[in-house]
């Protein structure tokens, strides 16, 4: 009989999904360039540290400050500074600084604070999502409830009261991220397993026997998981949106601290003498959003539509 | 108590609340509505009927994936329909089930030797990870596949194969009994006798009882020693397979036998016999379930019939035996 | 040689497929769906299609109806409905043509009548789609009614002045929207009784919900024969249907063929179906037409090995035993075998098998087979 068997397709399989990413990839630009620029924003925060000295963000310079010396470029301003010495690609801050050294610092810091953001609603979600959905009832009643009493206050009031409550650092930051964004993965999370737990074979390790943390943990929660993580992929870019927008409006832990936000908040109170310095953080932020987007984007549509095919 | 029945059910019913327009009178649908039928050991029962008449329900119900909401079911001498967690999972370990979609019933992310040798762990049947690999070995050989098939994952493998594979699976746990659910509906029909000698095979070399629900008689015939025909949630007629088809009585056995396509162009015959649909399962039917259909309805059959044994081992739900019943003639002539 | 009469090309074939080869373009590869199949249909004639999953029946109707999926390349060969070769068609008479001269049943009819559309406005959007087409038809069934309505007595004012505008109609091939609507309405409800839907007024009003299955199959049909279509394409239609409604179905189709007077072509996998209602059949494996015959013929004296394997293994409900089984399973077609695509698991396959696919011969008179041992 198995002589007569056609031999499975070498293609098949975990294979596949990868065969499928490259050819999707060959076909789709605008997610190869989010794949790069996603890559780019990673590596560049692993090596943030030799590019530029940590300690730099704690000098001031006030002779420097607000300065622009690049003879390639120019802004349309009147009353410009203009400073000595060493050229500044993209001029100075508010404090003296090498605007190109701050945003090159500042990226590790944004990028961590969302990826432990992702990572911790990741887990919440992943947790409460899938008890909710598999005990149903009570349990069920309960984390819904609680979860739309979240959905309900605007994020920002949410975040800015924990903060002031909390006191002002990157923790409490973090923390606050953290709460506003939970919600949606627990949503997620519990309607992929209510879908996955009416299939055929978990009812057929119900009928062998298996307890309900068996097949929880080790069946369902693996398969229902996929879109859990394409959308963390997705959000890290809105996470550091949303981190720099509180900082922004004012919530940092230290007006010095490399951040894209506390940076585009020095950028808006210097618009008319400075432009870059809104400009430059600005593009940083819209850039990396929009690369960890495309590429959340890229991953969803090859675990999506298999169907499609 | 019969000695000889591993299974057996009293009056089993399975009735699902269904709210019937916006002030929620509160109606049932009778997916099962009083089965009562004994399994012997070693026997293959066949369970037949259409959509809608409950076999689906009954192999599901027994097995406890679903939960009666009456009567009582019996397995190897004991009363299972209340048993839960320590209490039933030996119970499980004796009964097993075979799925229709072989193509949904495994876990896609569980590579093959995962999925034969899970069960054995859930319930302490391996002392050692090589006892364990070698059982596995042991069952994916026995059933027509080969040792490098373990280590692979289901969506390499045909339907066919996947059936197979969950047959192993079943029996990894040495079960008495066993429940195919259509086993082989969803396969072609060049790969159908493969699986269902296969399972006859198995039958005779483990000593296992099964119960084959299918809808289609062809099937049926060829596998079972016993036949339970169903309609509406109840069994209409039951039978030796031979008798059942060489002498039906229930006017929806004929009905049913009679619409069955015979692949042999030299035999065509004038099918269609039953006219409407199935009648909705909702509600009490105080008369016959069948009457709306029958062709031999009379008044008689305004009230439900009893079960009656009209030769032996040989038993109809009717008030006639169509064929021979002089009461029935008469009244037939009589017909309102 | 015998090639052109298993393709057909006399006058009376309304269906003639030739030499057609089709494959899809997937991210996992090619698959070659069709490997050069030819068969033909006659007028009035039923010829049934049977095949197993992946053979490329169900393929074979999509490219007659030019319903093909955007991936899909036919690489070679003709679809010629009565004279017009329908893969050269340009879209809009493409869609003229599946409006009135093929006509498609499918399996499953709750995902092909929408949902949130009444039965009646379903079937009065096929004549609203292009009135020029079904002017004769209709108008010609209302004068039919009013004849019957008018039978005996004389024709009051008002059924005379009817009249008059109908015939007006048909001169000048136009109707009014009103007018069509109404006619439509008409002609659907007797096609509705006429494939025995019980009160047809009531179901021309109904949702797709509140039908049944085999209801919802004949609702199919009705719209099917609206078009009085000269090519029906019937795929696996009792396939998700009970046995007993399965019976109904096909015992209408045996009453509607006179009437219809169309050709039709069944699709199905199972052999007692083809038995009971086919003309002719067509066996298909893997992409391949391997034996055509009539229906006797193919059963008495099966030629192919897959046929008589085919045949072996049909369970059958006068039989006891347990049938036969082929060795082995359908071969997945991104990686088709050499040759004929049957040999790995033909008992006879022999040495010329693997490497030269064979042709479509009339082995005996009527009775084309693709296989080595006959030849070809």
């Amino acid at each position: 009989m198995s002589q007569t068997e056609n031999p499975p397709a070498k293609i098949r399989g975990q294979h596949s999904d990868f065969r499928y990413a490259l050819h999707l990839l060959r076909q789709n630009p605008i997610v190869m360039a989010g794949l790069v620029i996603s890559v780019a924003t990673v590596l560049l925060a692993l090596f943030s540290n030799v590019l530029v000295n940590g300690a730099y963000w704690h000098q001031q310079n006030l002779n420097l400050r607000l300065c622009w010396n690049n003879p390639d470029f120019g802004w349309p301003v009147t009353n410009m500074f203009n400073c000595g010495g060493s050229v500044y690609p993209i001029g100075t801050d508010a404090y003296g600084r090498n605007l190109l050294d701050m945003i090159v610092l500042a990226i590790p810091i944004d990028l961590q604070i969302a990826l432990e953001v992702v990572a911790s609603a990741v887990v919440i979600g992943v947790v409460f999502g899938s008890l909710a959905a598999y005990m149903g009832g009570l349990v069920d009643e309960i984390i819904l409830r609680i979860t739309d009493i979240f959905l309900a206050v605007p994020w920002i009031l949410l975040a800015i009261v924990l903060i002031v409550v909390l006191g002002r650092s990157l923790t409490t930051l973090t923390v606050a991220v953290i709460i506003t964004w939970w919600p949606w993965y627990v949503r997620l999370m519990r309607s992929q397993v209510i879908g996955e737990k009416e299939k055929l074979y978990v009812e057929r390790l119900r009928m062998v026997g298996a307890g309900w943390p068996r097949i929880l943990f080790r069946h369902i929660i693996p398969n229902s998981i996929y879109p859990i993580l394409v959308q963390s992929t997705l959000d890290i870019g809105s996470v550091i949106l949303t981190v720099s927008a509180l900082t922004f409006i004012g919530l940092t832990p230290n007006p010095l601290l490399p951040e894209l936000g506390n940076l585009s908040n020095q950028g808006i109170q210097y618009f008319f003498t400075a432009p870059w310095l809104i400009t430059f953080p600005g593009l940083t932020i819209l850039i990396i959003s929009l690369g960890f987007n495309l590429l959340g984007d890229g991953i969803r549509d090859i675990f999506d539509p298999r169907l499609r095919r | 108590m019969d000695k000889q029945a591993i299974l057996e059910t009293t009056d089993l019913s399975k009735w699902y609340p269904v709210r019937k327009g916006r002030f929620s009178e509160k109606a049932y649908l009778r997916a099962l509505d009083g089965v009562t039928l004994s399994i012997q050991k070693g026997e293959t029962f066949g369970l037949v009927g259409e959509s809608g008449c409950g076999k689906t329900t009954f192999g599901r119900t027994i097995m406890r994936l679903i939960e009666p909401s009456g009567g009582s079911m019996f397995f190897d001498g004991e009363e299972i329909s209340k048993l839960r967690g320590r209490r039933l999972k030996p119970v499980r370990r004796k009964m097993q089930m075979v799925f229709q979609d072989p193509y949904a019933s495994l876990d896609p992310r569980q590579s093959i030797r995962s999925t034969l040798i899970e069960p054995m762990r859930i319930h302490n049947l391996v002392s050692s990870k090589a006892e364990a690999e070698r059982l596995a070995e042991d069952l994916i050989k026995r059933v027509g596949l080969n040792q490098d098939h373990l280590s692979r994952f289901p969506h390499e493998f045909s339907g066919g194969q996947r059936q197979r594979i969950t047959i192993a699976a079943a029996l990894a746990v040495k079960p008495v009994f066993m429940v195919l659910d259509e086993p082989t509906s969803s396969l072609d029909v060049s790969v159908q006798a493969q699986i269902l000698r296969l399972l006859h095979d198995l039958q005779k070399e483990f000593g296992l009882t099964y119960l084959f629900i299918s809808h289609n008689m062809a099937v049926i015939r060829q596998v079972c020693d016993r036949i339970a025909v169903m309609y509406l949630g109840r069994v209409v007629e039951l039978a030796g397979t031979k008798t059942l088809f060489q002498n039906p009585k229930h006017p929806y056995t004929k009905a049913l036998l009679a619409s069955v396509p015979i692949p042999d162009p030299s035999r065509r015959k004038e099918l269609a016999v039953l006219q409407g649909d199935v009648p909705s399962a909702v509600g009490i039917h105080a008369d016959c379930r069948f009457r709306s259909r029958c062709a031999f309805a009379t008044k008689k059959c305004e009230v439900s019939p009893p079960l009656v044994e009209v030769e032996k081992d040989h038993w109809i739900e009717c008030h006639y035996d169509i064929d021979f019943d002089s009461q029935a003639q008469r009244d037939l002539g009589q017909r309102t | 040689m015998s090639q052109s009469h298993a393709q057909g090309g006399g006058n009376e074939d309304v269906l003639s497929i030739r030499e057609l080869k089709l494959k899809f373009h997937t991210y996992a590869g090619e698959v070659s769906a069709l490997d050069g199949i030819s068969l033909s249909i006659k007028k009035g004639e039923l010829l049934g299609l049977v095949g197993e999953s992946g053979c490329g029946k169900s393929v074979t109707a999509l490219a007659i109806a030019g319903l093909l999926p955007q991936n899909a390349e036919i690489t070679n060969g003709d679809v010629i409905l009565d004279g017009k070769n329908m893969l050269t068609l340009e879209p809009e008479e493409m869609r003229l043509a599946r409006l009135k001269d093929i006509a498609m049943i499918f399996q499953d009819p709750m995902t092909y009548l929408n949902p949130v559309f009444t039965i009646g406005s379903q079937m009065v959007e096929i004549t609203q789609a292009e009135p020029k087409l079904f002017v004769s038809t209709l108008v010609a069934h209302r004068l039919r009614q009013i004849d019957k309505e008018a039978k005996g007595g004389e024709q009051g004012p008002k059924l005379l002045a009817e009249r008059e505008n109908l015939a007006e109609s048909l001169r000048t091939q136009r109707l009014g929207r009103r007018e069509l609507n109404e006619l439509t309405k008409s002609y659907s409800i007797s096609l509705l009784r006429s494939v025995r839907l019980p009160e047809p007024e009531k179901v021309f009003e109904m949702y797709p919900f509140e039908l049944s299955g085999g209801m919802r199959q004949r609702v199919m049909i009705a719209m099917a024969m609206m078009r009085r279509p000269k090519l029906l394409l019937a795929d696996e239609i009792t396939t998700a249907l009970d046995v007993t409604v399965q019976a109904q179905i096909l015992h209408l189709m045996k009453e509607l063929r006179s009437e219809i007077n169309s050709s039709v072509l069944l699709i199905t996998h199972d052999l007692a179906i083809v038995s009971e209602v086919c003309d002719r059949v067509a066996v298909m494996y893997a992409g391949n037409i391997v034996e055509i015959a009539d229906v006797q013929e193919l059963f008495r004296n099966p030629l192919h090995p897959y046929t008589k394997g085919l045949l072996a293994s049909v369970p059958r409900a006068d039989v006891d035993k347990i049938p036969d089984s082929i060795e082995g399973s359908v071969p997945d077609l991104l990686f088709p075998p050499g040759g004929c695509r049957f040999n790995p698991r033909c008992p006879k396959a022999f040495d010329v098998c693997p490497s030269k696919k064979p042709s479509l011969i009339e082995a005996v008179p009527n009775h084309y087979v693709s296989c080595f041992l006959y030849g070809g």
